[in-house]
């Protein structure tokens, strides 16, 4: 497996040359081929893995000068971030990550470690978020070129540093693959740390005020799950001497004593990492960063990296006090957050809301640790991934076209822009709508979570769904009313890689949806299999057939009503509007005898269930929850 | 087999039923306001009526939505009587109302636009209270199966009062009953003159009306669910109590004036957290 | 095909008048007239009425408005102009703003007078529409099975 060192450095040389390259048009051409490279990389790697017999493969190359690499450069992290925190004044961020980088470093020169810890572990797991970060990041890569350049074209005020942003991606998919590979902690919480670094230099990537204070934000709550990680691996190493992530799991199986702390503060970290709250306030900041890095990042594959870390975690997590915390938090979070969306109007508010909701959903699962709900939590990861890449890559685009991501403005987006509205149609009908696997994600869970008898978690995922399908229905709604929009002619200015982008996200949609069932059978139920052990499918035989009838009616029915509703006659009448309408559906007199404009809006009772009403007192709550339920789990494990 | 003759029978039977069922309720109400009422098979002659009349629309796009409405409501109700997966219908159910929704949105009427914004709280009002159900039965019968849930030996009702009384609660919504007929009402003229429904003249009104007669049946089919078991009497039981309960929603249709969404929304969610959450809890401790 | 009878719908609109034919107009609809054992119902939507009630006479004002309402209705439909200021304009009719009876915009079939209109007279009134509504409803059928011949034809 030659190919995994290649991938993981890849995207880093690659990076470097990003920021050496000044000319646009030789980095363009560069980025398009080594996001190629990178994406058959990946399909290199499944296809060795697949040859091997899709097994579980544990690797230890002899690795002092890769160690020594990553001890450096973890220095220079260190070095960036203090740096960048004096000259912004942020003096007490430095501190945080000076005192964990030191941890980490004194773990590594002198704790009495085993030698020969394996460093690279692949299996169905990690092979899943690399063709997540493989696949997606490629395209978001290819989509970038395109909306960075309109980007710069309407944000003249912003420096253009694209040689900056496109290194800072390619850094950053080299670390995801780095991080998902790696079996050394050592290894994982260096690129860990990378992914936090990169994500807080992008959130500030436009140098304004407000993207410099959410940048900081966003880098001490993941410095803070970083330090716990950190303290995590030191007790570890101190106590048990093993650095092995799947050697932890397996004592934590086990309810060995020395395991209990280190999985509670690696699963707190995980927490931070996937925007629970009460950290979720440094995602929904993170959407002042340009478009391709909240689809990269804040959605698709960097916050999934909690959600990863805690799904290795979870047979560990079964029952215990650390596993009731996680899935608690991820259930209030699922649901408090899919209320607060609902009081958003800004697109990309509404997919980070959402984003944190369905990310809570997914920690739900691993925190219940049962193979069932671990079965529903990948698919919805998936799922996920591909559709929120594809709603935030259109939402840019649109926001290019129509100068406003706010909803409201999208009324008759399937008139004004077809063909963007109908990849957003295609991307919001995936995270809730019948045949999608969402919904039967959603199925599963519920069902886990009755068999455990988890009757808090029953009631989140009850109310939070119909929250869930409020506001994603409503989104939808405006899409396809007929605009009303002033006559202005907007036009469509995406460019021809976006399209590509959008256009391949939307077929992937769409053909695992209707391959669901079989990816089930093939692919999640071994992956079930490496982690617990036992053979079996989650999914009846039942529902699979019902599955595919659904699937069916749901692509032929549209079909047939096209046809129908094509061939009758009819006559056109005006919207009904008492009777005064003026000449079309758009303008009325008024109670003055007046022409009036009609414009209608979206219900979002924002006075009743804001932002700002409700995102202080959950965060206290859930702060609350966590603090007692890490005493809980600290206390016992010590006592 | 069997499945299919089911399948069958509630297609060509579920409009001729729910027709009937509207009949009688709207001459039950008339009765209940000292009046003559229609005749029975009134609902008929107006679907009749609608499917005659000039075809009007305002968006073409109205039967576009409109048609995987009615479609998708018939899969709901073939799937619950085939003997499927409870949960399942109602998330199929679900999307149906998605299309209603679409159906009422393209038209960009002030009317009809306000009417599917309302039905739309209105499907977040009555979610849980669905699912729960669905979870009741899970935990009552250990399956989501309604042929399974149906051969059993137990009378779920005495497992699950709780959930019996949140649906019931939540089928005032769903049958547009007052109080909690927001978005469209059968009574005439009302603030949102025909609210959701406003922009559906001649076909497709009649699409929608077949449609709700459809939904009729399906939503009282699961009221029967809860009383049928292996004992073939036990239809008798479901019977009396569908139509028990159906009186019961005429009785608060005609007794109650219409409320406000805040308060429909607010009222629901709290009913069905107690009764369904108490119930829940009881049979989970049962369980345990 | 008597059925379509059966099920006539109303819009009622109340153009200029001094409101006394619009109460009786409801008063017949409501539980002590009881047009509902006819399958009235007053829906208040033109998109789903067959008989457009309109009393009151038309000024400058809601003349355009009556016209609009009348053409959203879907065919076949009838007009009933209720009370003598939709027939005519009644007392209004020299006045600087009032063009006339409901006619004098649309095609009115069936005129009940009356100041105000009794119920029992705009039940009457009702009956006859619905007669015609019958009669035109047979005409319509005609003509769409025969464009529909027409169309299979080309």
């Amino acid at each position: 497996m030659t190919i995994i060192p290649f991938l993981i450095l890849f995207p880093f040389i690659v990076a470097v040359l990003m920021y050496c390259i000044r000319v646009n048009k030789v980095r363009n051409a560069i980025a398009y081929i080594s996001a190629v490279i990178v994406m058959c990389g990946t399909f290199w790697l499944v296809a060795q893995w697949l040859l091997g017999g899709a097994k579980p493969v544990t690797i230890s190359y002899s690795t002092a000068l890769a160690d020594h690499a990553i001890f450096a450069a973890e220095i220079a992290l260190m070095c960036v971030v203090t740096i960048l925190s004096f000259k912004y004044k942020k003096y007490w961020i430095s501190a945080l990550c000076i005192f964990r980088t030191l941890m980490i470093m004194y773990v590594e020169l002198y704790a009495p470690v085993k030698e020969d810890i394996a460093k690279i572990y692949v299996d169905h797991l990690s092979i899943l978020l690399c063709l997540i970060a493989g696949i997606i990041g490629a395209l978001i890569v290819i989509y970038a070129v395109g909306y960075m350049h309109g980007y710069h074209h309407h944000h003249t005020g912003i420096e253009d540093r694209r040689y900056y942003f496109f290194m800072l991606l390619f850094l950053f998919l080299g670390a995801m693959f780095g991080f998902v590979l790696s079996e050394s902690l050592l290894w994982i919480d260096f690129f860990w740390e990378l992914t936090s670094v990169c994500s807080f230099l992008l959130i500030g990537y436009t140098r304004e005020t407000a993207a410099i204070n959410n940048s900081f934000r966003a880098l001490w709550m993941n410095l803070l799950g970083g330090t716990a990680l950190a303290i995590g691996i030191f007790y570890y190493a101190y106590k048990d001497g093993d650095l092995a992530l799947h050697h932890l799991v397996a004592q934590g199986v086990l309810h060995d004593k020395y395991a209990i702390i280190p999985v509670a503060l690696i699963a707190f970290a995980a927490l931070t990492k996937a925007a629970q709250l009460p950290f979720s306030t440094w995602l929904i900041g993170a959407m002042v960063a340009p478009t391709p890095s909240s689809a990269l990042l804040h959605s698709a594959t960097m916050v999934k990296a909690g959600i990863y870390v805690l799904f290795r975690l979870a047979p560990a997590m079964m029952g215990t006090t650390t596993g009731t915390m996680i899935a608690f938090v991820g259930g209030f979070t699922f649901f408090v957050t899919s209320v607060m969306a609902i009081a958003q109007s800004d697109g990309k508010k509404v997919l980070a809301f959402s984003t944190i909701s369905n990310l809570g959903l997914m920690v739900a699962c691993a925190g219940m640790g049962r193979p069932e709900t671990i079965w529903a939590g990948v698919f919805l990861m998936i799922f996920h991934a591909i559709s929120k890449s594809l709603l935030f890559q259109d939402v840019g685009a649109t926001e290019n076209c129509l100068h406003s991501r706010d909803i409201e403005d999208m009324h008759g987006l399937l008139y004004i822009l077809p063909r963007l509205a109908m990849f957003m149609f295609i991307g919001i009908a995936g995270m809730f709508l019948a045949p999608f696997g969402m919904l039967i994600a959603k199925w599963s869970a519920f069902r886990a979570s009755v068999d455990s008898g988890n009757i808090i978690m029953v009631f989140f995922i009850a109310f939070g769904s119909a929250t869930t399908s409020f506001y994603w229905t409503k989104w939808m709604g405006k899409l396809v009313s007929h605009t009303h929009l002033t006559e202005q002619k907007i036009k469509d200015i995406t460019k021809k890689n976006e399209v590509i982008s959008l256009s391949i996200h939307a077929v992937l949609m769409v053909a695992l949806c209707a391959l669901f069932p079989l990816l089930s059978r093939i692919y999640v139920d071994p992956l079930l299999d490496e982690m617990y052990g036992t053979a079996g499918t989650v999914l009846p035989q039942s529902i699979l057939y019902l599955l595919v009838v659904i699937i069916l009616f749901i692509f032929i029915v549209p079909f047939l009503a096209y046809r129908y509703s094509r061939k009758q006659h009819y006559n056109r009448k005006l919207s009904y509007m008492n009777g005064v309408n003026v000449g079309d559906n758009k303008n009325f007199v008024d109670s003055f005898g007046e022409e009036k404009n009609l414009w209608l809006s979206n219900y979002y009772f924002y006075k009743f269930i804001g932002q700002r009403k409700l995102m202080v007192p959950a965060q206290m709550f859930t702060l609350a929850v966590l603090i007692i339920m890490m005493i809980m789990v600290i206390g016992g494990a010590v006592a | 087999m069997n499945m299919i003759v089911r399948i069958i029978l509630y297609i060509v039977l579920a409009p001729i039923v729910g027709g009937l069922l509207e009949g009688i309720d709207r001459k039950i109400s008339a009765r209940m306001q000292r009046r003559v009422g229609p005749p029975i098979l009134q609902p008929f002659y107006d679907v009749k009526k609608l499917f005659k009349k000039q075809v009007i629309i305002v968006s073409r796009s109205q039967t576009f939505a409109l048609i995987p409405y009615l479609f998708l409501m018939i899969l709901t109700g073939s799937m619950f009587f085939a003997g499927m997966d409870i949960l399942m219908c109602f998330f199929v159910m679900s999307t149906a109302a998605t299309a209603l929704y679409f159906a009422a949105m393209v038209t960009s009427s002030p009317y009809a636009t306000i009417g599917a914004n309302r039905e739309l709280i209105q499907m977040m009002s009555y979610e849980p209270a669905v699912l729960l159900t669905c979870v009741g039965f899970y935990l009552a019968e250990g399956t989501f199966n309604v042929s399974e849930i149906a051969a059993s030996g137990r009378t779920d009702l005495l497992f699950m009062p709780g959930f019996f009384v949140a649906f019931v609660f939540i089928l005032t919504i769903k049958m547009r009953k007052s109080p909690f007929d927001t978005s469209t009402s059968h009574h005439a003229h009302q603030e949102l003159v025909k609210g959701l429904t406003t922009e559906m003249g001649a076909r497709n009104l009649a699409i929608f009306q077949v449609t709700e007669w459809y939904e009729t049946v399906f939503l009282m089919g699961v009221v029967g669910l809860y009383l049928i078991n292996s004992n073939p009497m036990s239809i008798i039981g479901a019977i009396i109590c569908i139509l028990v309960v159906y009186f019961l929603e005429i009785l608060i249709d005609n007794s109650s004036a219409r409320m406000k969404w805040e308060d429909m929304l607010r009222i629901t969610w709290i009913f069905t957290l107690f009764t369904a959450g108490v119930n829940l809890l009881v049979l989970m401790l049962i369980r345990l | 095909m008597a059925n379509v009878k059966r099920s006539p719908w109303l819009l009622h609109y109340d153009g200029s008048s001094c409101n006394g034919c619009d109460i009786e107009v409801l008063a017949s609809l409501t539980p002590v007239y009881d047009a509902e054992r006819f399958g009235v119902i007053n829906t208040g939507d033109p998109m789903q009425a067959d008989i457009f009630l309109i009393t009151g006479g038309v000024n400058t004002q809601n003349a355009k408005t009556v016209k609009q309402l009348y053409d959203q209705m879907p065919r076949p439909k009838v007009v009933v102009a209720v009370g003598v200021c939709a027939c005519t304009g009644g007392v209004f009719k020299d006045c600087y703003n009032i063009l006339g009876g409901a006619d004098t915009v649309i095609p009115v079939d069936i005129y009940v007078p009356g100041c105000a209109a009794r119920p029992q007279a705009i039940i009457d009134g009702i009956v006859q529409a619905v007669e015609l509504f019958e009669k035109r409803s047979k005409e319509h059928d005609e003509k769409v099975r025969s464009q529909k011949k027409g169309s299979e034809v080309a």
